[in-house]
């Protein structure tokens, strides 16, 4: 390709982009902003109304109260985006940490056996519970429901008598209690810039080399900067209190790889095909059955990772692990970050988003010292008001869309 | 061999199909040649429908021959059929609206890169929307954006889609149920002329319509069923009210030419 055909291209992409990104961010196709833009209002009042909310003390906080939830929310986001739903992932949870803790404080096993133990018996139960939904044609509700009745009663079970078990084991308990040096963590925030600006750069690189149509350089440069500015700042306030924790960098590890799968594979592609149209799906070759499982397995593993922090935050295991409100909030989470109910349409990073949201929340209500009561219902409207953003914002890009 | 000397891409002879006591389609011929449109007309349960998904492979016939080519097939199900060569596109589409132009016609055939990409089966998208621009251009479709999700688009747009897809598997036969039902004026005249398209790159093509004016406008023969049976074939010569006589049983003797 010439300079001059290079120009021309250049000049074909120029009106579009501006007014196309205007005209995606009101058609709600840019959910991701929004949530953000939600995040700040809500950092802005609680702020206004706290200052401690914002100190670096309160933040690295609020990093470690997302990570539980945050990976339970993975796997629910690849539930949802099948159009199904797991509500069995908070009681999963905390089966598999009881299990771990078990196997790591009653029988002495090592605690990397135990983690593994912990999330293969989240990877079995997946398997179990996607084969009965695929195998008898079951609505996933109602199978998911089951196990949420019955997964609790074999976490007392696993607990035995005394029904808390105490974790004392350095390496489970610093999963969520490691934090790296100021340095450490500048070269991470680094190194993750340098990685997404090449990946974003080359990716480009490879269209217009291709002649297809690539997006704006400069609007990629904006958008590295923006990732380079929130990469920059979040290390900096974390390096401020206690460093970067070991658990934000599993939550984000998490999030990147199955971003990767969802978006970059054959798999995840066919994950968002069977929820999307899986008639379609399935006379495309698909095998419909295979990606359900595989995902309602993925599902309980996460569920099962999501518990484990959770113990290891909360240094033991006891019966109330997994329930309460935690299985709501990790589906909440999601949806109120613009995943849809109906399948085919979200992001793993909806897990990381709506997992902040929800505890940024929790958080700031907690610091004001108001009651429950009032955390619940402001929890609820906050997913509410989300929800009907979301369903108006469909109902515009539809008829937007059939001109 | 037929008169003009060409193998037909496709050759049905005495298909029969029951389902039950109630007779599909009884002893049926029927013939596509390569670059030739075939309008497939008739009543409700004239057996139409029947008759695709038996070429198709959905259905197996009773009894009777079914030649690709020239050579004699058993076609038992519907890889079988796509295998030989036959792409069927069904009314409903088989599409889904939450993916783009590119994801939908690459769906179950997704394209991967080459070395460790190939191991962690890593899409090529760059490769996959370039095909999906060189085929749209070499059909004459024009869509403003592959990457637009199908479901924004209109009936016309996606019909034209569902086709596209059904040629990346270098089929010689196409099948179309219904592909301009319910489609607006405009949209149903760039479908004719994609159908019109298929037939300049050789392939045979057999349409399903109850649309006459959109039959006439595209078929190279029409082949009236009427209970299962031929009720009658015409040329484009033919006058709309002898079609319909056929398609109705008022003609009698099926007006062959």
């Amino acid at each position: 390709m010439s300079t001059a055909d290079a120009t021309v291209d250049e000049d074909a992409e120029v009106r579009s982009p501006q007014l196309d990104l205007l005209r995606r961010f009101i058609a709600g196709d840019l959910a991701e902003l929004r949530v953000v833009l939600a995040l700040a209002l809500i950092w802005v009042i609680f702020y206004v109304q706290e200052p401690r909310f914002l100190s670096s003390v309160n933040l690295s906080n609020l990093v470690l109260q997302t990570t539980a939830v945050g990976l339970v929310s993975i796997g629910v986001v690849l539930v949802l985006l099948l159009g199904e739903i797991d509500l069995s992932v908070g009681a999963v949870s905390g089966l598999c940490a009881a299990i771990m803790a078990v196997l790591s404080v009653k029988h002495g096993w090592s605690p990397y056996l135990a983690i593994a133990a912990g999330v293969a018996a989240g990877t079995a139960i997946g398997l179990f519970q996607g084969s009965v939904f695929t195998r008898f044609a079951l609505p996933s509700f109602v199978v998911t429901l089951a196990g949420l009745l019955a997964w609790p009663g074999f976490q007392l079970e696993v607990l035995g008598a005394t029904g808390t078990v105490n974790i004392s084991d350095p390496k489970i308990v610093g999963l969520t209690s490691t934090f790296y040096s100021d340095t450490v963590g500048w070269i991470f925030a680094l190194v993750a810039i340098g990685a997404y600006a090449a990946t974003a750069l080359r990716a480009r690189q490879k269209r217009v080399s291709q002649g297809l149509a690539a997006q704006q350089l400069g609007l990629i440069v904006l958008r590295i900067g923006l990732v380079a500015v929130a990469v920059l700042v979040a290390v900096w306030v974390l390096n401020d209190d206690r460093g970067v924790p070991l658990a934000a960098l599993i939550l984000v590890g998490f999030c990147l790889v199955f971003f990767y799968l969802t978006t970059r594979t054959t798999f995840g592609r066919h994950i968002f095909a069977v929820g999307g149209n899986a008639e379609a799906a399935r006379r495309a070759g698909i095998h419909v059955t295979r990606v359900r499982v595989i995902v309602f397995m993925i599902a309980s593993s996460m569920a099962a990772i999501g518990g484990i922090m959770a113990a290891s935050r909360l240094l033991a295991v006891n019966q109330s692990s997994g329930s309460g409100d935690f299985l709501l909030l990790a589906i909440a989470g999601p949806v109120i970050a613009g995943t849809s109910l109906f399948g085919g349409r979200g992001s793993v990073w909806h897990a990381l988003l709506g997992a902040l949201v929800i505890t940024s929340i929790s958080n700031g209500l907690d610091l004001l010292a108001l009651q429950s009561s009032v955390k619940f219902i402001v929890t609820g409207a906050v997913l509410l008001v989300a929800v009907v953003i979301d369903a108006i914002a469909r109902r515009q890009r539809q008829a937007a869309g059939r001109v | 061999m037929n008169a003009n000397g060409s193998t037909p891409v496709l050759a049905l002879k005495g298909v029969s199909k029951s389902f039950g006591p109630v007779e599909a389609l009884s002893d049926v011929d029927f013939e596509v040649q390569p670059a030739e449109v075939v309008a497939l007309v008739g009543d409700n349960g004239a057996g139409k429908s029947t008759l695709v998904k038996t070429i198709a492979g959905i259905h197996t016939a009773d009894s009777g021959t079914i030649s690709f080519e020239g050579q004699e097939v058993h076609i038992t199900n519907p890889t079988d059929a796509v295998a030989l060569g036959i792409a069927t596109v069904y009314q409903d589409l088989a599409l889904c609206d939450n993916l783009d132009v590119v994801e939908n016609l690459f769906l179950g055939r997704e394209e991967t890169g080459e070395g460790p990409a190939r191991v962690l089966h890593q899409l090529d998208e760059v490769e996959m929307e370039k095909e999906t621009g060189a085929l749209l251009e070499n059909l004459a479709v024009t869509i403003t954006d592959v990457r637009n999700e199908v479901g924004t688009m209109s009936g016309g747009q996606r019909q034209q889609v569902a086709i596209a897809r059904s040629l990346l598997g270098e089929p010689k036969l196409v099948m179309l149920d219904e592909p301009t039902a319910a489609l607006g004026v405009r949209q149903t005249a760039q479908v004719l002329q994609l159908i019109k398209g298929l037939r300049e790159r050789g392939y045979g093509v057999v349409v399903i319509s109850h649309n006459l004016a959109d039959v006439f406008q595209v078929a190279d023969r029409i082949y009236v069923l009427r209970l299962g049976r031929k009720a009658g074939e015409f040329g484009r010569d033919a006058s709309q009210e002898q079609v319909v006589a056929a398609i109705t049983g008022a003609s009698g003797n099926g007006g062959k030419q």
